[in-house]
């Protein structure tokens, strides 16, 4: 466990309390976000160096470089860094607030619902860009408010929220499956291709508005995020200490779809990252639930991390999504058969 | 905490889950500074009115006023800076440490520029001390034994610094041995502290034994009240809980001791 460390003034009276091996995690983990988002814009058709990559993001140098990175290679590495960053953070919340490591917006239907929304939008052809961007996140908030409103029943609990989120996820996956089937060859290759969870080709059009989603919804998880602590010992201890249960509950769970809505809209439902980055930033923190910006940032560590690795083992290079699954899914098994062996599998 | 006990009144209460009515039309007034038991046989109501008593319920009409203010209308954390509930066997998060649950009681104290006020810390040392829990503070909650784990919860409770503090039948799942700890627990913070406590008590006898103002229940309805020596009569019991009995002192505090008589003992004399 990690003990907490307190900074405390006498006048005016403010006492900040900080966890020093979560911090030092959170370090570590920018850091190495930082460099993969570097190392992962060295890769592609023109080879590059991290002094041309850093040259060209900053326009000095090859006009030629300059393009490249600033146009091509930015894009698909911002896309990464934020899709990472939202996944992680919403992972990291809805296993709080369901207390349950299961439940991460992947397992939910958050995902599901959005894929399927955007799905469709390319089978009926809408069309790829603004139009699958808010078509995503119309999909993954509706499905979140439908679970939400499904689990209800006097107050919502973390069981009901998981059980019913199953059941959402399973429909809006074979909703995706026969839209798929009744899509014409190329519209439904384009559909896989994202369906995987993929950053090729990825434009500032997909950037701007994961973005503007991370730079609102973020904060506002950060500042729900102190409710966090007590919602962890369940709803009744919760609202006994003051916590206002269901408007931050049902707050959480909108910041939290939103920022997976906005990132599977501009990077497709990358498998496991909101499953496994909270989880493995707990671990290294030593506590009894996911930090919320450390999750994140393993978020991006890991969906960074992973189109590197998918970039480097084939030639053309494989959906990011494939690798993180293949990363994920140990990680997934791990944790079943621990959970199952200390009694809280369920 | 003596001089500024509040009081704690329930006026008119109804409450129903759904179309099923379980409380109405209760009237209470718990007795400051005093341990008030509630009892009556499953499904009377008793958790039902706790937890409506907490605002963890909603009534349908009436209200619960602490010291005069409509619990259900006051900002819940002000409620939760006077009024503490330990609900019925609460689990902590796998991992969870002794001194990192009983912080968490502090939740209702603080505030973003001030997350660990030396009161904080000095109430939580406090609420380590009078449970007993200090030399297993840095011990995880999960792998405590029973008997520990329902006192790492109730040391978040009292770390919360309540003056009225209510408790959710804190001995359920308790060996004997367990349940006088606790027990004597709460008698100490209320004689030392001058709380005002609120529990649900399944066992009748040790309800006697440490409230002061006993609250009998039957069917949503409040049977009988006051005094244990005075509430509890072999009328009453059979009333309330359909069982013939004898009552007599208990050889070792003097409250009233109540001996079922069932088909294969009907007694002796």
């Amino acid at each position: 466990m990690s003990l907490p460390v307190t900074i405390r003034l006498a006048r005016p009276a403010v006492s900040v309390r900080v966890r020093p091996r979560v911090a030092l995690v959170g370090l570590v983990l920018l850091v190495l976000a930082f460099l993969l988002l570097c190392l992962g814009m060295t890769i592609g058709e023109v080879p590059m160096g991290l002094s041309d990559v850093l040259s060209g993001l900053f326009g000095v140098g090859d006009t030629g470089n300059g393009y490249i990175v600033q146009e091509l290679r930015l894009p698909r590495a911002l896309t990464g860094l934020l899709a990472g960053l939202a996944f992680g953070a919403s992972g990291a919340v809805f296993q709080t607030i369901t207390r349950n490591p299961l439940a991460s917006p992947d397992m939910i239907g958050i995902n599901a619902g959005a894929a399927t929304a955007v799905v469709a939008g390319l089978a009926f052809g809408f069309g790829d860009g603004l139009g699958s961007t808010s078509l995503g996140l119309l999909g993954g908030l509706a499905s979140g408010l439908i679970v939400y409103v499904l689990a209800w029943r006097r107050g919502t609990s973390g069981y009901r929220i998981l059980l019913v989120g199953i059941g959402i996820s399973a429909m809006c996956t074979s909703l995706t499956d026969y839209l798929l089937s009744k899509a014409q060859i190329t519209e439904a290759q384009a559909s896989m291709g994202w369906l995987v969870g993929n950053l090729a080709n990825r434009g500032w059009d997909n950037v701007v508005p994961l973005f503007a989603a991370f730079v609102v919804l973020f904060p506002l998880v950060l500042g729900l995020s102190r409710w966090m602590s007590t919602l962890q010992l369940g709803d009744e201890v919760a609202a006994g200490l003051g916590t206002p249960v269901q408007p931050v509950r049902l707050g959480l769970l909108l910041a939290g779809a939103g920022l997976v809505a906005f990132a599977t809209a501009s990077a497709g439902p990358i498998a496991f990252v909101a499953l496994t980055a909270p989880q493995i930033a707990q671990r290294l923190a030593r506590l009894s639930s996911p930090p919320v910006v450390a999750s994140a940032l393993g978020g991006a560590v890991l969906v960074l991390g992973s189109d590197i690795v998918a970039r480097v083992i084939t030639p053309t290079g494989l959906p990011v999504g494939i690798v993180t699954g293949a990363l994920g899914a140990p990680v997934l098994l791990w944790l079943l058969v621990r959970a199952n062996r200390s009694g809280s599998g369920g | 905490m003596t001089s500024d006990t509040p009081s704690l009144r329930v006026q008119g209460l109804r409450v129903a889950y759904d179309d099923r009515i379980v409380i109405d039309g209760l009237d209470l007034n718990i007795p400051p500074g005093q341990i008030t038991a509630v009892v009556g046989p499953n499904a009377c109501g008793k958790s039902t009115l706790l937890r409506t008593v907490a605002r963890l319920l909603t009534p349908q009409s009436g209200g619960v006023f602490l010291d005069g203010q409509s619990i259900h209308q006051l900002p819940t954390r002000q409620v939760a800076q006077r009024l503490g509930i330990l609900p019925q066997s609460p689990i902590a998060p796998e991992g969870m440490t002794v001194s990192d649950l009983v912080s968490r009681g502090r939740a209702p104290h603080q505030t973003w520029w001030r997350q660990w006020s030396t009161s904080d810390e000095g109430a939580v040392r406090n609420a380590l001390a009078a449970t007993e829990m200090t030399d297993l503070a840095d011990r995880r909650v999960d792998e405590l034994s029973g008997g520990q784990r329902q006192r790492a919860w109730i040391a978040m409770a009292v770390a919360q610094g309540t003056p009225v503090l209510l408790l959710d039948e804190p001995t359920t799942y308790l060996d004997l041995a367990h349940q006088i700890d606790v027990l004597d627990l709460v008698v100490d913070l209320n004689r030392d502290e001058g709380r005002t406590v609120v529990m649900v008590l399944h066992d009748l006898p040790q309800a006697c034994r440490y409230a002061d103002h006993l609250i009998a229940m039957k069917a949503g309805r409040i049977v009988a009240s006051g005094r244990p020596s005075e509430v509890i009569t072999e009328e009453l019991v059979d009333t309330v809980f359909g069982v013939r009995c004898r009552v007599s002192p208990d050889p070792v505090s003097g409250t009233p001791m109540v001996i079922p008589i069932s088909r294969h003992h009907q007694g002796v004399s």
